[in-house]
């Protein structure tokens, strides 16, 4: 009876704990553009809402997907054409950037969860290369010059998002949106499932949960999640480029959760505004940049697995 | 020469030979993956920045002591097949219990480290590196010209491939080390040294990768990213071949070359990715790999 009662009040903390972590961070982004450069701030907010999407699978699904700037970088691509050449206004920009990446999540995903553990990772890897060389290849992604000057246009018709402001709240309330949709994911009996198959899939499958099914879901919703970040960034910098259909963006993504904390909620955010704010910093110092970024990889491996955020929830015994 | 499909037979057997000889890379940098992987459970995403190291290896040899490639054939694997013992001693023996993710993205940060340090001193364009005066000149085979460097390329890559499945599948050496990949407490109980082995078997992936690197020099020149697209690459022969089999992986990377060459005659929009989408369609109809037993 204890017990139970202590696993109540637990659970109560719990809940509180990642309520408040959500408030405090939410004024902090509504506070932040006093003190913070705003394109800066969209910038990590589009990256944090990327390593949200990416840890949807790696911290809950337990799948290293080493592909991800595939649905973020065509996502980016097709926002950037709807926009310029299509004329479509910015939220069916973004709509049909993550249209476009949740069908590509679809298709690389149905391929990749043929393999387990290891090999998943390639076959990601080796996919978004393929799109990658499609990105270079086709004509309207105009290869190294990436698609420029991309209007942002305005909001539901009425609001101007060339002023800086309404940028800024409409990238906010974007990811505070897409962030409580994950949250909701993760803690639905959808998300428990997950967690399971994570845990120990062959024990999900004998009772009775069709894996690959769920598995694929998860995919998709990453997919899609990472797409509506690249086609936000999209209209933020008013450019889609290969560098963000590339490799190194993969491996970006997958920095920004590892410092965060893979598998808590809020370690992808953390994570994001760590790399981001280092880039930012080291701009002047080259191809050190990636240097640096290894040597953040082998620590982290090595002596911090569990992140900013998961020492943190360790030092304050709560969940975040 | 002649002419095949409209095809000048030039045209298509030196696009064949170019794709035997990317394929002795796709496999010896395949058969490297597989046998640190059957050893150390670790996928090994370091292997092109290493096969770029051994590259480099050659060209220091060459430009601060003077010695030629056939020193640097021999030295440069050695060379980097240490700095390999020295990573899994100081990094990845601290790794084997965990899951496997964090392996591969240890040796992620690894590439990283060297091939952004490179391209901080080097530049990204390539280094020249001369063939070697014996293998220069070529022989005309009637229906395509070879250069003899790129014969010897192809013979000496299949002949390292055998060796290696020799030592593997058919001595006493090589039975320890399977027994070892299926059983390690229990090969460490009759009196082997496994941790020495892991650590030896790592170093010897490592100087295979830089051995095809050596031989890619006089071919592709000497640049900081040569390994970087290439290790995507051979990550999807591993996938098409399966890890399971040390022939399987040298057949698959001699195969998948061949076919790249092909399509760079014949369809040549699609050279770049030919393998992946191979890939996906193995994938679709033999989720475990042409070789592989199922996971």
């Amino acid at each position: 009876m204890q017990r139970v009662a202590k696993a109540g009040g637990d659970q109560a903390l719990r809940r509180h704990s990642e309520a408040i972590a959500f408030l405090v961070m939410a004024s902090l982004l509504v506070l932040a553009p006093m003190f913070a450069y705003p394109v800066f701030l969209m910038k990590a907010l589009c990256f944090a809402l990327f390593a949200c999407a990416f840890n949807l699978l790696i911290g809950y699904v337990g799948l290293l997907s080493f592909g991800h700037a595939l649905f973020f970088g065509w996502a980016s691509y097709i926002s950037a054409h709807a926009a310029k050449v299509w004329g479509l206004p910015p939220e069916l920009a973004i709509l049909s950037g993550a249209a476009a990446a949740a069908g590509l999540g679809a298709i690389v995903g149905a391929l990749a969860i043929r393999r387990q553990g290891i090999y998943f990772a390639m076959i990601t890897l080796a996919l978004a290369q393929m799109m990658y060389f499609f990105a270079v290849q086709a004509p309207f992604t105009h290869g190294e010059d990436g698609i420029q000057a991309v209007p942002r246009g305005k909001l539901f018709g009425l609001i101007d998002l060339a002023d800086q402001t309404n940028m800024y709240v409409t990238v906010l309330v974007i990811f505070l949106g897409c962030f409580l949709l994950i949250y909701r994911i993760i803690n639905s009996p959808f998300g428990e499932v997950l967690k399971a198959i994570r845990e120990n899939e062959p024990r999900a499958i004998s009772l009775g949960y069709r894996s690959e099914r769920y598995k694929l879901v998860a995919f998709v919703l990453s997919a899609t999640f990472a797409g509506v970040a690249g086609a936000t960034k999209a209209l933020v910098f008013q450019l889609a480029s290969l560098t963000d259909v590339d490799w190194p963006m993969s491996g970006e993504v997958i920095l920004m959760t590892l410092v965060g904390g893979l598998g808590t909620l809020f370690g992808p955010v953390a994570g994001a505004f760590f790399v981001v704010t280092l880039e930012n910093y080291l701009t002047t110092i080259g191809q050190w940049v990636f240097v640096v970024q290894g040597v953040i990889f082998v620590v982290c491996v090595l002596l911090f697995r569990r992140g900013i955020i998961g020492e943190l929830a360790q030092v304050l015994r709560v969940k975040l | 020469m002649f002419e095949l499909f409209g095809i000048s037979s030039q045209a298509l057997f030196g696009q064949l030979l170019i794709g035997l000889i990317n394929g002795s890379f796709y496999a010896l940098l395949s058969l490297g993956l597989a046998v640190i992987f059957g050893m150390l459970n670790i996928i090994n995403f370091a292997h092109g920045a290493q096969y770029m190291l051994g590259a480099f290896a050659a060209y220091f040899l060459l430009q601060y002591a003077g010695l030629g490639y056939w020193w640097a054939i021999l030295l440069a694997p050695i060379v980097v097949g240490i700095t390999g013992i020295i990573i899994e001693r100081l990094f990845l023996q601290w790794l084997y219990k965990l899951d496997h993710l964090y392996g591969l993205l240890l040796t992620f940060g690894l590439a990283l480290i060297f091939e952004g340090t490179f391209r901080n001193f080097f530049g990204s364009s390539g280094l020249p590196y001369s063939v070697p005066p014996a293998l220069q000149g070529g022989q005309n085979l009637g229906f395509m010209f070879l250069p003899n460097y790129r014969g010897w390329v192809v013979v000496f890559s299949l002949a390292v491939c055998l060796t290696t499945w020799f030592v593997i599948e058919r001595t006493k050496l090589g039975s320890y080390l399977r027994a070892a990949t299926e059983n390690p407490a229990l090969v460490r109980a009759f009196g082997i040294n496994v941790p020495r082995m892991i650590t030896l078997t790592y170093g010897f992936g490592v100087a295979l990768a830089a051995l095809a690197g050596v031989m890619a020099a006089p071919i592709y020149n000497v640049s900081p990213q040569m390994g970087a697209n290439l290790i995507i690459v051979v990550f999807a022969v591993v996938v098409i071949g399966g890890m399971g089999s040390i022939m399987g992986a040298i057949v698959t990377g001699f195969g998948l070359g061949l076919i790249e060459g092909l399509t760079k005659v014949f369809f040549p929009e699609a050279s770049n990715t030919v393998i992946f989408i191979i890939m996906a369609i193995v994938l679709l109809i033999r989720p475990a790999g042409l070789f592989g037993r199922s996971a």
